[in-house]
């Protein structure tokens, strides 16, 4: 039997009286895929926050490849970003405004992959062409690129420093439909390829059912359903799991049918 | 402006936008920003605008208030709730914006002063119209209840802060019908909100459209929610309108290439799982799209033939496609 | 609708290249007064210290004194060229200390937080509440006139001028993603401030310094005026002014209004250049 590559056991974050993440467990198998499905406020993103150490959970333990994760210590950052790497929603912010793709690509590779300036600059390369963009992308500045191939840069960026784990806070959100689906199919491959494990947070069903196998469904800081993607989604058991399904528009889209799901949820 | 009130009056349209281009910029610099847009909504009716970043959608429903960018140059007529916009002097625009058409925007944070309160907001329009300071405040907490907002006379004494994004674009909605306006253009109303959120505000709005008679140009880059409410829809791209359709329409027989590329790309939760694909390059905007049809690059469908004009609109089923092929898209 | 596309990016590029004349004017005109400061022995006419009372008190135009001679008869135009050495080393180095100060304090608050910001931040604001001039003119009247203990005052009275900015302009910066991108990566709090948080906001601190500068030199010419700053037989503009009174009343201005002129030109020209390098460095990070 395989060990999961990531383990949360019991997270809890509290800020001040305000608890965001209220005791959530979950595991990811290597090459896996999961989800954390919720809308604001429901703790997902924070989270995403605790995996990628941006958070201390109040209790709790993370487990990455068999090791536990504790402190903010610099090798402790060090430690776990060349297995865990992240991925934010907004990719023009997530670089360096004055710094070339190319240099922001190769300055974290520099940290946990030591090798010659001519090996680093090779890998840079191979990283673009996997992400499918061109050398003269990485010349250009991040202001330069659209939002696609800003989110492409930063895929190739997190890949460079070959993490088992890749963390993807609403990442193909901000994305238009067309550049969306772009993002949603370069995952998959990568995933098919590397063998990397994703963790996808994100409220919109229809991605999350596409680029995840299981997922967990956040409200108010807990986990109200979990499972494999497509039977929480075909047969969900949670009166919360159904609203959201329900809140999809869809050609026979029934707002009454929202409306008595919100009151089965929250009888007032 | 009476002249051109009655003229318009047998108009019946609450929108009418005819052959529409816009650019900016003079000389070498200049952009173009939209070209031969028409758009049409009429009383009551439900039409939605869709289209990616860049494609003009936004551009297009502000045009309907006279909203364009500076030193725009335009071609082509906008008749809103019986006024000709383009024409228009500043007067006559503020009396439409004030009376006649009302818009509500992405962030409803963003379009609310907030440092008054809800209920100066919403009785603003309606003093300014010369309702009696009363008959406003009677007014605004009658439609505050209309919106869901629980407790409304409180919340006239709220901030805006002290909601949350639904309750305030609720807010929002309630400020806009409050005028009783022909016309409501909703410019990705429900983007900034959670899905659940974003179903309760869609049903308010057509709730209150359909108790208003108003119509609505709703404006989004989400297919499946304009499909679910509109009863037509256009889908722009690169500045110009390629399709026309009923929203029912839409799912089963997209006619434009564009259309069924942004259909296929979209995951979906219905249905078995199915592979996206993904549409090659990026959305563009008029100004930097290639002659001849601006999807054509995207588009696999194209070949020659589509570089040599922009394709006219032709009929293909229900729907008008612009297109030179539309029977290819949908057999 | 927002414009974002690149041919409405390269029309504004275009734009952006034609200088204003202001600018070109501030630029030339600090040049000049650089390059007479250093070729002050080369160019000068005459000696700044000769003293000729024949010749007191010339006015502009006079044959051999372009500039006119103050009441001791010293040409006008050598101890102007000879003073603007002074006039502008002097607050170089307070813009240079306390840029140095405010950067490194201004960074520390804003990345620490906490107390050490809490301490910090009070401490530049009680520095900042006290009048820099009164500071320095305390520490003169400790020391004896001379320029390095003004110099070092001014610069500590500055620090909080600029160590303020640093601060909101390094919060405000650090709230961006890539920020915490750069943590999730694994980079230590010292390599991301000097690498990526420093570069990005020193626009604003390019900007401030050439406040600073102005400000620091008006001081210094102040404190020279009130006979606090260097000591005759040098000159600096400040001294000149203070020498020209006495002749002011005789009916000969000219010795008090031309370096008067030297310090406001300077001090303007040092803002407009200032503003436009802050204003270009941004320009080239964030784009159209």
């Amino acid at each position: 039997m395989t060990i999961p590559v990531l383990r949360a056991e019991s997270l809890v974050k509290r800020f001040g009286g305000f608890t965001a993440v209220d005791d959530v467990s979950f595991e990811l198998m290597p090459g896996g895929s999961l989800g954390i499905v919720g809308e604001s406020g429901s703790g997902k993103t924070t989270t995403a926050r605790i995996l990628a150490g941006l958070e201390q959970p109040t209790s709790g333990t993370v487990t990455l490849a068999g090791r536990a994760l504790e402190g903010d210590s610099r090798r402790a950052r060090r430690q776990r970003a060349g297995r865990l790497q992240m991925i934010f929603q907004d990719p023009y912010g997530s670089f360096d405004p004055r710094q070339s793709i190319a240099r922001s690509i190769a300055e974290p590779m520099r940290l946990h992959a030591p090798g010659t300036r001519k090996e680093h600059r090779a890998r840079v390369a191979e990283l673009l062409d996997q992400v499918g963009l061109s050398s003269r992308v990485g010349e250009a500045l991040p202001r330069d690129l659209s939002g696609g191939q800003r989110q492409r840069a930063a895929i190739a960026r997190a890949l460079g420093m070959a993490p088992r784990v890749l963390v993807l806070d609403e990442a193909v959100a901000a994305l238009d439909v067309s550049i969306q689906a772009q993002i949603l199919t370069l995952l998959d491959e990568l995933r098919r390829e590397t063998g990397i494990s994703y963790v996808f947070v994100g409220h919109d069903l229809a991605v999350v059912r596409y680029i995840t196998d299981t997922a967990i469904v956040m409200r108010h800081g807990r986990v109200v359903e979990r499972g494999e993607t497509e039977r929480v989604l075909r047969a969900p058991q949670h009166p919360y799991t159904r609203l959201l399904l329900d809140s999809i528009p869809s050609p026979d889209w029934d707002l009454e049918r929202v409306a008595r799901d919100r009151r089965a949820l929250d009888p007032r | 402006m009476l002249a051109k009130t009655t003229e318009a009056a047998t108009h019946r349209d609450a929108l009418g936008i005819t052959g529409l281009s816009l650019a900016i910029g003079t000389g070498a610099d200049t952009v173009p920003l939209l070209a031969g847009v028409t758009v049409r909504v009429g009383r009551g009716e439900t039409v939605g605008l869709v289209g990616e970043s860049g494609s003009g959608k936004s551009l297009t429903a502000r045009s309907a208030l006279g909203m364009l960018p500076r030193g725009a140059r335009t071609t082509g007529t906008v008749t809103a709730g019986g006024v000709d916009v383009l024409g228009a002097g500043r007067r006559e625009l503020r009396d439409l914006r004030r009376t006649r058409v009302s818009m509500i925007f992405q962030d409803p944070r963003a379009s609310i002063n907030p440092v008054r309160r809800v209920g100066d907001y919403l009785t603003e329009g309606l003093r300014a119209r010369g309702v009696s300071a009363h008959a406003a405040g009677e007014k605004a907490l009658d439609l505050l209840g209309q919106v869901g907002i629980r407790d409304p006379l409180g919340a006239l004494r709220r901030f805006p802060h002290e909601f949350s994004g639904g309750m305030l674009q609720r807010v929002m909605i309630a400020g806009a019908l409050s005028t009783e306006p022909e016309l409501l253009l909703a410019d990705e109303p429900t983007t900034a909100l959670d899905v659940t959120t974003q179903a309760e505000v869609v049903g308010l709005l057509k709730d209150m459209q359909r108790a208003h008679g108003t119509g609505m140009l709703f404006v989004t880059h989400d297919l499946d929610l304009a499909a679910a409410i509109c009863d037509r829809v256009y889908v722009m791209y690169a500045g110009r309108i390629v399709e026309e359709a009923a929203g029912s329409a839409l799912f089963g027989a997209p006619a434009h290439p564009y259309t069924r590329a942004l259909l296929e790309a979209s995951p979906s939760v219905h249905g078995d799982r199915a592979v996206i694909k993904a549409i090659r390059g990026r959305p563009l905007a008029l100004a930097e799209s290639p002659p001849g049809c601006s999807f054509r690059d995207r588009c696999p469908l194209a070949d020659d033939a589509c570089a040599g004009a922009v394709p006219a609109h032709r009929r293909h089923g229900a729907s008008t496609a612009a297109c030179l092929r539309p029977e290819q898209v949908t057999p | 609708m927002t414009l974002t596309i690149p041919a409405l990016r390269a029309r504004s590029a275009r734009r952006r290249r034609r200088r204003p004349l202001g600018l070109v004017l501030a630029a030339a005109f600090l040049l000049a007064v650089t390059l007479t400061g250093l070729l002050a022995p080369v160019l000068a006419p005459r000696s700044p210290d000769a003293t000729s009372l024949l010749d007191s008190l010339a006015p502009p135009g006079t044959a051999g004194h372009l500039l006119g001679t103050d009441s001791t008869g010293r040409d006008v135009l050598s101890r102007l060229m000879y003073g603007a050495r002074l006039s502008l080393i002097a607050p170089l180095g307070v813009v240079l200390l306390s840029g140095t100060a405010g950067t490194v304090l201004g960074l520390l608050a804003a990345r620490a937080g906490g107390w050490v910001d809490a301490v910090l931040s009070r401490g530049m604001d009680i520095v900042f509440s006290f009048p820099s001039l009164l500071l320095a003119m305390l520490v003169v009247a400790v020391s004896g006139p001379g320029l390095l203990a003004p110099i070092c005052a001014l610069a500590v009275g500055y620090t909080p001028f600029v160590g303020r900015v640093v601060r909101s302009a390094a919060m405000q910066e650090g709230a961006r993603p890539y920020m915490e991108s750069y943590r999730v990566m694994g980079f230590g709090e010292p390599w991301v401030a000097v690498r990526h948080l420093l570069p990005n906001i020193l626009p604003m601190l390019v900007a401030q310094s050439a406040l600073a500068f102005g400000y620091a030199l008006t001081d210094l010419a102040a404190l020279s005026y009130l006979g606090l700053g260097v000591r005759p037989p040098a000159a600096d503009w400040g001294s000149m002014i203070s020498q020209a009174q006495s002749a002011i009343l005789q009916g000969a201005p000219w010795s008090g209004l031309i370096p008067g002129l030297a310090v406001l030109l300077t001090v303007v020209s040092v803002n407009v250049l200032g503003e436009h390098l802050g204003g270009s460095i941004g320009r080239k990070r964030e784009g159209a």
